[in-house]
């Protein structure tokens, strides 16, 4: 009952959010803005979790698979597809849930407690629109980028551990990340990049549009920002892979 | 004029307003009284619409707010001014940029022409100098003023005020007070203030609602507030010491 509730007030946001525009130039100023909030502020931390990520694959793959039947490159193409497939667009977007759609909720939340998202309706500006259209449009334009990013640094920081480490060489490893390379992964890497981070943005949106109460509540709303997010990522990460993949 | 017939709003099961009636009138300063937590906000709010009644109707010179469309409520958003209890101005912006923002977003006004009115409004409000400062940076007084200087940025018909007095000191006060008075008769706007604050209502007040037990309780003008007989409403207005000695005074003849 609560479910269909909030699934059906989600929805009609949503309809707010995507109507007409009062002025595009001020979307567009804002929707550089939050590109910058939301997507180049979390560079840093996506770059650092690509490099340990690609790093620990590789030492995992080399340790669980270390016999005389398997040939070496299968670490750099376990890296590569591992990477490209899940670890980039599914773990750094939960990730993102984490960073950005916190800050999202946080955001509108604390906008809703001190009525300033009352003041912009009293206006007559749709709120939900000029709130939260830049930050999906933003998201959206900016993950993708970000994952891209992620790939290239995981996929780099797995060669740096495997040859710091001396597991596999050089050689070794490149010709596994070239081994059997189907760039259709990319694709489907990057729909669900996209996909997630309209989640993101949304779900968090819409906990921070609808909280009632004082600062306690903007943090409740934050936190479930994540939580959601997180798990309707999976949920749609299921079926995507389902529908893409197979 | 503003027309509120029948009103009741509830939360869940808690009702909060029964059946108000009232008539707010053009170019008067109508101010709404009612001890915290009596409903004063949720009864401007629920005029506004940011609040949808759970029954009754509102009526903007005749216009019934209820059946407006989507879009003509837009348009009248676009004469309502309004300045919240906590100010509610936009911290990621200026105090400048607060002033112009509904200027900004439907105004057809050059760059120039809006920073002109927007100065204007600041210095009606006697803070033109903090223009670039951020909301976080002034003081609640400071953000009062400028959210008054926000509501009257699009020359409003209707002006509302919640709690405009509250966390200033009693000079600021009657500037405020004054000010809002002034708007009122020179633009000859519906106003409704919302206060607490007997000093603000003795000073400028045409016509007083006074809210109590979810109803309208009593209304009247000043020279009827002291002498109306009405046991909840003394209680009220002379809870303060300052009003007892006027009580007093007034006895002693
Ligand atoms: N969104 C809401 N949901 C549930 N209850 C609410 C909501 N808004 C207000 N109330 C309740 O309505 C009652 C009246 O609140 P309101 O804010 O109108 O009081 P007020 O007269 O403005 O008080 P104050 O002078 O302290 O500002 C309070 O009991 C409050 O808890
Ligand atoms: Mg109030």
């Amino acid at each position: 009952m609560a479910l269909l509730f909030h699934i059906g007030r989600y929805f009609m946001l949503m309809a707010e959010v995507f109507s007409k525009p009062e002025r595009l130039s001020i979307y567009w100023k804002r929707t550089l803005e939050e590109m910058d909030l939301l997507g180049i502020k979390s560079l840093g931390i996506v770059s650092l979790l690509s490099l340990f990520m690609g790093a620990v694959i590789t030492i995992q793959t080399k340790t669980n698979i270390d016999s005389p039947l398997i040939p070496q490159y299968v670490v750099g193409f376990t890296v590569r597809q591992s990477t490209i497939l899940e670890f980039s667009p599914t773990i750094i977007s939960l990730i993102l849930a984490g960073k950005v759609g916190s800050t999202i909720a946080a955001e509108i939340g604390s906008m809703r407690v001190r009525e300033q998202i009352d003041a912009l309706d009293i206006m007559g500006v749709n709120s939900a629109g000029y709130l939260i259209l830049p930050k999906i449009i933003a998201t959206a334009l900016i993950n993708p980028f970000l994952i891209i990013i992620s790939m290239f640094l995981s996929i780099f920081g797995g060669w740096l551990a495997g040859t710091l480490t001396g597991i596999i060489s050089s050689a070794d490893y490149i010709a596994g990340i070239q081994y059997d390379f189907d760039p259709y992964i990319i694709t489907y890497a990057l729909i669900k990049t996209v996909v997630f981070a309209v989640i993101i943005a949304t779900v968090s949106a819409y906990q921070g549009y609808y909280t009632i109460g004082g600062t306690r509540e903007v943090g409740i709303s934050s936190t479930k920002a994540v939580v959601y997010s997180d798990v309707v990522i999976l949920i749609m990460n299921y079926l995507l892979t389902q529908l893409l993949l197979l | 004029m503003i027309e509120v017939r029948n009103l009741s709003k509830s939360f869940g099961t808690v009702e909060v307003l029964q059946d108000i009636n009232a008539t707010f009138a053009k170019g008067k300063v109508n101010q709404i009284i009612g001890k915290s937590g009596s409903g004063k906000s949720v009864l401007a709010k629920c005029i506004v619409g940011l609040y949808v009644p759970t029954k009754g109707q509102v009526f903007y010179d005749g216009r019934s707010f209820h059946e407006m469309a989507k879009e003509e409520k837009r348009q009248l958003r676009q004469e309502i001014g309004m300045l919240f209890q906590s100010s509610a101005l936009f911290d990621s912006l200026t105090v400048m940029e607060n002033v112009m923002f509904p200027l900004k977003m439907f105004a057809t006004k050059s760059e120039r022409e809006m920073r002109d009115r927007a100065l204007f409004c600041l210095k009606r409000v006697k803070i033109e100098g903090k223009g670039n400062k951020y909301p976080a940076e002034i003081s609640g007084g400071m953000q009062k003023r400028v959210g008054i200087a926000r509501a009257i940025a699009m020359n409003p018909k209707y002006l509302f005020v919640d709690e405009p007095n509250s966390g200033l000191d009693p000079q600021t006060s009657i500037v405020i007070d004054e000010l809002i008075q002034e708007i009122t008769v020179e633009y000859d706007t519906t106003t409704i203030v919302i206060t607490h604050d007997m000093n603000s209502v003795m000073g400028i007040a045409d016509e007083i609602f006074f809210i109590h037990n979810k109803k309208l309780w009593w209304q009247g003008t000043r020279p009827e507030l002291l002498n109306s007989g009405n046991k909840e409403l003394n209680d009220f207005i002379f809870a303060g010491s300052l009003m007892r000695e006027v009580q007093k005074a007034m006895k002693s003849g």
